[in-house]
C-alpha cells in the first residue's frame, strides 16, 4: 500500500483492503452491503459486473444498512452509531442533534456511541472538517428513514392512512390518540434493511433542534473532574508504562545496560526491541523515575539527516520530484504591472496541551486498546500488522484526549501501549507521553515554499496567475504499521513507506492552492518526497500557507491597482456565498479605507475552505510596536457560511478557537532543528500564544444556509486568518511579510529600527 | 512514606515516595481526575491545584510540602449536580474545546477571585499568563471569569472552598 495524499478523511482509499462488517455492541455480526458489493466485484471473471449499487447520503454509503447507525430497544431506548470522534469540536453534540431532529425525539432521548472497532461503522479518520457532511448526513438520513419506517409500520397495525399520523415522545400517535411506542414497533428487525437514496427530511421551517444553540454534552463532566480523557482511564490491576524515544531523528540504540533500571522500586519490567526502548512500573512516578535512568544508560547513534533549518527554502526547492499541474486555465497575457513573491512556511506542531496517551490490555490472544486516535479502523490495521495479529484479534476504541488538530501523537502512543501490553500480557499498560516525546515525535505541519507571480491590467483586473508550491505530503496515513513509531524502531523494522503524488479534488498540500477568484491561473505542485522531519496533517493541511501566500498577493494587487483590498477581491468574486461572507465582514468590522491609527493596521483574508466547503472571510485590526516588532491582534470579525447550521454556538467556538490558533502559528511558530534533533522540545523552545496577547475580542457571525448541505466548520479560519494579520502588518508599516511566522525579530528586522 | 493530605476538605492517609509530584497522588491515590498532566515542567498550568488560597503547579511540588496545607482541585468547586459559581460560568459560557487545561484555568481563576471577586479584564489575563490554552478557547475563559465574579457577587458572600459532608 502507498500513501496517496487524497481525501485524507476517506475510507475510499481502504477499500478492498479493510472492508468488513460491522460488529456490533450486541455480538452479533451484521455484515454491510459494502462488503457484499467488494466480494461481488472480485467474483470470477464469467459473471457480469455487478450493478453498482445507488448512491446513499454521506456516509450511508459505506455502512448501508439503517441498523448499522440507529437501534431501538423494546423500551424505546435509542441509540445512535457514529465512526466519528468527540476531539474538542463539539461533534457529540450536533450529531445528538440532528438524529433528535428527524426521530422527532429530545436530544436526551439519544445514546451516541462514538468510534469503536467492535459497535460502529467504518468512518475512516475524523479529519478535514468532514464530520457533518459524513456522518451528520448519514445520521439524519437514516433518522429520517427510520421515522417513515416506524410511521408506515403503525399505519399498517393501525389500519389508518400514514398521512393521520405523526412521529411524538418516542411514539407513532395518530389523530384519534391512538399511540404504538417505538419500541414496540420495531420489535422484529423492522430496521434491518438498506437505506435508501432518498429520505423524507423535515423541511427547514419546522426543525425544533436544529439551528438551536444547545450547549455541549461534553462540558459539564470536563468542568467538574468526572473522567472525560483517556488520560482518565483507569483499569484494575493497571500499570504504568513510558517510553525512551531516541535523542535523534535517525537515532539507533547500540547498547543499554537495563540491570539498575530493573532493580528499581516498582519497576516490573525494561522492554527493549531494537531501538524501541520502554519500562513499566506499578506507580507511575516509578516509571517516570526509572525512564529517567534508562534514559541515561541508553547509548545511540546519530546521524545528521536533517537539512539546514535556515536553509530550508534552498532545500525545498532543491529537492527533484514529480512536478503536478494542479489548475490551468488560460494562458494569461501577465498585461500590465507584474507582481512576484516568494512565500515560506516552516515546519510547526500541533502542541496539544495533553500529551498522548494508550490504554492497551492483552487478554487470551485478543488485544483491546483505547485510545484518542483520529481513526479507530486504521488504527486497528496498523497494529494488527504491527504485532503480527489479525485485524479481528484487536479492539481500538475511541476516547478523547487533549486538543486534536490532525495527526498527532494518539496512534503512536497507541502503539506504544499496544508493544507493551503484548509484552506484559493480562495487565492493563498505562502508556503516557511526556512532554518532550510530543514536541519531538509527533508527525509536524510540513514546511512550504511558493512562488507568485501574477499581473494586474490597467483596468484594475488581474491578467495572469502563475502559483508553484513546493511541499511534501500533508498527510501519511493510514500508512499500516509503517506510520507507526514503535513500528518504525522495533528490531524488525517496518521501514518508512514512500509517498505516492496525487493531485486530487480537495487538495492537500495543494489544498486552496487554486483561487476561488475568476481570472487565468497556473497552479503546480512541486512534490518534495523526501521527509527528513517526520510530516502528516495539521489542521487545514496546505490551506494555511496556500491561503496566507495567495491572499497576501491579493493585497499588493490591489495596492498596485490603487484599489481597497475589500472592492478588490469582490472584483474577482463571481460565487454569491463567497461575496456575501467577504461583505458580512466587512460590515461587521466597520471596514474602511481610511487611514488607520499610528502603529495600526487592518488586514482581510478570504478563502472557501478546500474551494468545496465552508466560506469564510476575516477582518483584523493589529497593533504594531514598532521599538520591538511585537505585533498583537486587537480585534477579529469573521463571517462563515458553512451550510445548514446545526449547532450554531458550536460553529462559532469552533471559528474563534481557529481565529486564536492561527494568530499563534502565524505570530509565533516554528520546530527548531539542528542537523541531527529538534530542539523544540517544550513551551519554552516552542512558544504558543499567551493570553497576554489574545485579541480584545473576536467576533464571528454566522451566514445560516437552512436546506442547504452541511459544510463544516473546524479548518475554514486557518489560512484567511494568517493572510489577514500579515496584511494588517503591511498597512501598519508599509512592509510586506512573505515568510512564516513573523517573528518581532523578523518584524523589527522589516521595518529597519 | 505515610503523608496525611487535606484534599477538598477531606483527610487522605497516602504511603508514597515523598519526592511524588502531588499531581500523580492527586491523579492516581485519590483518583481524582481535575487536575491534569502537561508538561510535568511547570510550564502550561494544566495541573494547577489550590493550596491555601494559592495557585500551585502540582506537577512540580512535592506531595511532601503538602502535608497539612489545605489542596482544593476542581471537584471541590461543585459537583456536576450541583456546579459551583466557577463550573455554573464555565458551563454557561460554553468555555470549553477540548477541555484539557479547563481545569487548571478553573483552579488559577479561584484563586483570584477568592482575593477580589470583580477583576479586571487584565488582571484576569495577568492572572493567566502561565496557563496555555491550544484550542483557543481563551476569549470564552475570560468571559466565563468574569461571569463567574457576577454570580459570586449575586450569591452574596465571597466563595469559599466546598466542604465534604
Amino acid at each position: 500500500m502507498t500513501i496517496v495524499p487524497q481525501d485524507e478523511f476517506s475510507t475510499d482509499r481502504r477499500k478492498g483492503i479493510s472492508r468488513r462488517g460491522v460488529l456490533m455492541g450486541t455480538g452479533a455480526l451484521v455484515v454491510s452491503f459494502s462488503l457484499a458489493r467488494h466480494a461481488l466485484a472480485q467474483q470470477a471473471t464469467p459473471a457480469p459486473a455487478a450493478p453498482e449499487p445507488p448512491k446513499l447520503p454521506g456516509s450511508l454509503d459505506d455502512a448501508r444498512r439503517l441498523d448499522a447507525w440507529i437501534r431501538i430497544d423494546a423500551n424505546s431506548d435509542i441509540t445512535v452509531f457514529t465512526g466519528k470522534i468527540e476531539l474538542g469540536q463539539g461533534i457529540r453534540t450536533a450529531l445528538i442533534q440532528v438524529a433528535a431532529e428527524e426521530l422527532e425525539v429530545e436530544p436526551g432521548d439519544i445514546n451516541l456511541i462514538t468510534a469503536d472497532t467492535g459497535r460502529t461503522p467504518d468512518e475512516g479518520f475524523t479529519a478535514g472538517s468532514q464530520s457533518m457532511q459524513n456522518s451528520g448526513t448519514a445520521i439524519r438520513n437514516a433518522a429520517a428513514q427510520v421515522r417513515e419506517i416506524l410511521i408506515t409500520e403503525a399505519s399498517r397495525r393501525l389500519n389508518v392512512p400514514r398521512e393521520s399520523l405523526r412521529a411524538e415522545g418516542k411514539a407513532i400517535v395518530g389523530q384519534n390518540g391512538q399511540t404504538i411506542g417505538y419500541g414496540e414497533l420495531v420489535s422484529d428487525q423492522l430496521l434491518a434493511v438498506e437505506a435508501q437514496p432518498q429520505s423524507l427530511l423535515k423541511s427547514p421551517d419546522s426543525l425544533r433542534i436544529i439551528g438551536q444553540s444547545l450547549p455541549r454534552v461534553d462540558i459539564p463532566a470536563k468542568v467538574t473532574g468526572g473522567a472525560a480523557y483517556v488520560q482518565d482511564l483507569r483499569l484494575e490491576g493497571m500499570v504504568h508504562a513510558r517510553v525512551v524515544r531516541p535523542p535523534a531523528q535517525a537515532a539507533q540504540l547500540q547498547d543499554v545496560d537495563t540491570t539498575s533500571v530493573e532493580q528499581m522500586p516498582g519497576v516490573i519490567t525494561v522492554i527493549r526491541d531494537g531501538s524501541f526502548l520502554a519500562v513499566v512500573a506499578e506507580q507511575e512516578f516509578q516509571a517516570v523515575n526509572a525512564m529517567r535512568v534508562l534514559q541515561q544508560a541508553a547509548r545511540w547513534s546519530e546521524d545528521a539527516v536533517l537539512p539546514n533549518q535556515n536553509e530550508l527554502p534552498a532545500f525545498l526547492e532543491s529537492t527533484k520530484g514529480d512536478i503536478g499541474t494542479v489548475a490551468e486555465d488560460g494562458a494569461g497575457d501577465f498585461s500590465g504591472q507584474v507582481f512576484e513573491a516568494t512565500f515560506t512556511r516552516p515546519y510547526q506542531m500541533h502542541a496539544s496541551i495533553g500529551p498522548s496517551c494508550g490504554v492497551a490490555l492483552m487478554e487470551n490472544g485478543q488485544l483491546t486498546v483505547w485510545s484518542h486516535t483520529q481513526g479507530v479502523y486504521p488504527d486497528q490495521e496498523a497494529i494488527a500488522e504491527m504485532l503480527g495479529m489479525n485485524v479481528e484479534q484487536v479492539r481500538v476504541i475511541h476516547m478523547e484526549g487533549s486538543g486534536c488538530y490532525g495527526h498527532n501523537g494518539a496512534d503512536d502512543a497507541a502503539a506504544d501501549a499496544a508493544m507493551i501490553a503484548a509484552a506484559v500480557p493480562g495487565r492493563p499498560i498505562r502508556l503516557q507521553w511526556m512532554r518532550e516525546d510530543e514536541h519531538g515525535w509527533e508527525p509536524y505541519g510540513p514546511a512550504m515554499l511558493i512562488k507568485v507571480r501574477a499581473g494586474v491590467g490597467q483596468d484594475g483586473r488581474i491578467t495572469g496567475w502563475n502559483y508553484d508550491l513546493w511541499s511534501n505530503v500533508h498527510s501519511t496515513r493510514p500508512g499500516g504499521a509503517p506510520s507507526l513509531l514503535a513500528a518504525r524502531h522495533r528490531a524488525q523494522a517496518f521501514p518508512v513507506r514512500p509517498p505516492n503524488f496525487n493531485i486530487s479534488q480537495s487538495g492537500n498540500g495543494d489544498r486552496n492552492a487554486v483561487p476561488l477568484y475568476v481570472f487565468p491561473r497556473r497552479v503546480l505542485w512541486h512534490f518534495v518526497s523526501e521527509m527528513p522531519l517526520r510530516v502528516s496533517a495539521l489542521r487545514a493541511l496546505g490551506a494555511y500557507a496556500n491561503v496566507f501566500a495567495l491572499e497576501s498577493t491579493m493585497d499588493e494587487l490591489a495596492i498596485i491597482a490603487g484599489a481597497d483590498p475589500v472592492e478588490f477581491r469582490l472584483r474577482h468574486l463571481e460565487d454569491e456565498r463567497a461575496r456575501a461572507v467577504v461583505e458580512k465582514a466587512a460590515q461587521e468590522f466597520g471596514w474602511s479605507t481610511d487611514a488607520p491609527a499610528n502603529g495600526r493596521g487592518r488586514g482581510f483574508g478570504f478563502a472557501r475552505y478546500k474551494n468545496l466547503a465552508a466560506f469564510l472571510a476575516v477582518a483584523l485590526e493589529v497593533e504594531v510596536e514598532r521599538e520591538t516588532g511585537r505585533v498583537r491582534v486587537v480585534r477579529a470579525v469573521s463571517a462563515i457560511d458553512s451550510g445548514e447550521a446545526v449547532n450554531p454556538d458550536g460553529i462559532r467556538n469552533q471559528t474563534e478557537g481557529g481565529i486564536i490558533q492561527s494568530i499563534s502559528w502565524t505570530l509565533y511558530e516554528q520546530v527548531t532543528f539542528d542537523n541531527t534533533r529538534v530542539t523544540s522540545t517544550d513551551w519554552s523552545s516552542y512558544p504558543i500564544l499567551r493570553f497576554s496577547s489574545v485579541p480584545e475580542s473576536v467576533d464571528v457571525h454566522i451566514i445560516n444556509r437552512p436546506g442547504q448541505p452541511f459544510l463544516g466548520t473546524g479548518e475554514a479560519a486557518q489560512g484567511p486568518v494568517a493572510a489577514a494579520l500579515a496584511n494588517a502588518v503591511r498597512n501598519a508599516t508599509g512592509v510586506r511579510f512573505y515568510d512564516l511566522p513573523l517573528t518581532r525579530e523578523r518584524v523589527k528586522q522589516g521595518i529597519g529600527i | 512514606m505515610a503523608i496525611s493530605l487535606n484534599v477538598n476538605g477531606e483527610t487522605h492517609e497516602v504511603d508514597v515516595d515523598p519526592a511524588t509530584p502531588l499531581l500523580y497522588v492527586l491523579r492516581n491515590d485519590l483518583q481524582l481526575n481535575g487536575a491534569k498532566f502537561g508538561c510535568g515542567l511547570g510550564q502550561c498550568g494544566a495541573c494547577t491545584v489550590v493550596v491555601d488560597g494559592e495557585a500551585v503547579l502540582s506537577c512540580v511540588t512535592p506531595v511532601s510540602l503538602m502535608e497539612g496545607r489545605e489542596i482544593t482541585t476542581v471537584e471541590g468547586l461543585g459537583t456536576i449536580e450541583e456546579p459551583g459559581p466557577l463550573q455554573a460560568a464555565f458551563i454557561e459560557q460554553q468555555a470549553a474545546q477540548c477541555g484539557y487545561c479547563i481545569p487548571g484555568m478553573m483552579m488559577t481563576a479561584h484563586a483570584l477571585l477568592r482575593k477580589n471577586a470583580q477583576p479586571s479584564d487584565q488582571e484576569i489575563r495577568d492572572a493567566l499568563m502561565t496557563n496555555l490554552c491550544r484550542c483557543g478557547t481563551h476569549m470564552r475563559i475570560l468571559a466565563a471569569i468574569r461571569r463567574a465574579g457576577e454570580l459570586m457577587q449575586q450569591a452574596g458572600a465571597p466563595q469559599t472552598d466546598r466542604r465534604a459532608g
